[in-house]
């Protein structure tokens, strides 16, 4: 527990120092075309990963849960339907959940 | 006003109006204005949700709406990190501290896959990194002093830069944050408060289906990116294939790590177009 707590707070003090950084360095450090182009991507590459890995695998090995792909599919759904944050969610959440329930998957 | 202010204060509009539409605001090129008022309609118009072309600046209203909006999400961060594994306080505390949503799933997430702690809190820092791009921008708006950074910083995230970025003038421009920021982070934190006391109390995760939460999560938030361009989506399909090849083989967290290369691949590439406003 106490290595989660490290975890935490390191972590919340890493997010908090980048984000003073960009306050407190001069202007013309990171102009770099290139540099913005991969702090912009980062979360893309990041992102995709974590929701793959996720979805797909528990631990070091892979895990295909029909139910969390079928959630993971109506979120697909919902955001081509422009739905909110909020209801791509929950959207995602029932679908797996009512799978589980009537024991589909 | 300055003509100085107007320049700067509409380039910051334009660029604000691609942060909300597809989150580019750290790849506009740093002067649009001369575009003329065309863009800054449009970018009114995205900035309201596509409600009213022209309208005065509201941004306590817009920061205060997007807040509360936003800021309810906080209960699906709440029920993924309690049903990951961490308490109730390290869930808060995440909110309270470190306040920039993706980290935040990311760490919860990698814990909840019993992942080395060091790996995954690498992978939660490197996905803030953004936010430091944010802060340069912000800084140019807000033009924070000494220790007024302090607070200001703990407030640097998506949304407040989206707002705040989307305001006509500096004195808008200020208000927005304010108003984004505070209402976003009270509300981030009760509603992470509120998920993560819920989840503990109802039942199994799974049988709620709160372990796609957090995939479900991740995805609508590249989802606007996704969208932008083409370069984005191979990049996040490379991600995805990297992390999941090298899953039985890395410890838990690193692959994901490893996806980083995907985005470092596709910021070495050569621009699959030239930005608007880029001749000027």
């Amino acid at each position: 527990m106490t290595g989660t707590w490290i975890a935490v707070l390191a972590t919340a003090a890493g997010c908090y120092a980048l984000k003073l950084a960009g306050l407190t360095v001069p202007q013309r450090i990171l102009v770099s075309r290139r540099v913005r182009r991969f702090a912009e991507l980062v979360p893309v590459a990041l992102l995709a990963a974590l929701s793959a890995v996720q979805t797909a695998t528990n631990g070091q090995a892979f895990d295909i849960d029909p139910a969390r792909l079928a959630g993971l599919a109506a979120a697909v759904v919902a955001l081509l339907l422009r739905a909110p944050f909020l209801v791509v969610i929950v959207v995602a959440a029932a679908a797996a959940a009512a799978l589980r329930a009537a024991g589909i998957a | 006003m300055s003509a100085d202010q107007t320049d700067s204060a509409t380039s910051a509009n334009c660029e604000g109006a691609t942060a909300q539409s597809d989150g580019q605001a750290v790849a506009s090129p740093p002067r649009q204005w001369d575009n003329g008022p065309r863009r800054e309609d449009r970018s009114l118009r995205l900035a309201d949700g596509g409600r009213t072309a022209d309208r005065p600046p509201r941004p306590v209203r817009d920061g205060v709406g997007l807040g509360l909006a936003v800021g309810v999400s906080g209960l699906a961060f709440g029920a993924a990190a309690a049903s990951s594994g961490l308490t109730v306080w390290q869930a808060c505390a995440l909110s309270l501290l470190a306040f920039t949503g993706a980290s935040q799933f990311a760490l919860a997430g990698v814990i909840a896959g019993g992942g080395s702690l060091l790996a995954g809190t690498a992978g939660a820092i490197l996905l803030g990194s953004r936010n430091t791009l944010y802060g340069l921008r912000l800084a140019e708006v807000l033009q924070p002093r000494g220790l007024s950074r302090v607070p200001v910083a703990l407030g640097v995230i998506d949304e407040t830069t989206a707002i705040t970025l989307a305001q006509p003038d500096p004195v808008s421009a200020r208000k927005a944050f304010t108003a984004t920021f505070w209402c976003l982070y009270l509300t981030w934190n009760l509603a992470t408060l509120g998920g993560a006391l819920g989840a503990g109390r109802v039942g199994s995760p799974q049988a709620l289906g709160l372990d796609v939460v957090a995939p479900a999560a991740f995805l609508a938030l590249i989802w606007p990116r996704l969208k932008s361009g083409r370069t984005e989506r191979l990049v996040a399909a490379a991600g995805a294939a990297l992390a999941l090849a090298t899953t039985s083989v890395l410890p838990v967290g690193v692959p994901v790590i490893l996806a980083a290369t995907a985005a470092l691949a596709g910021a070495l590439a050569p621009a699959e177009e030239p930005s608007p406003g880029s001749a000027t």
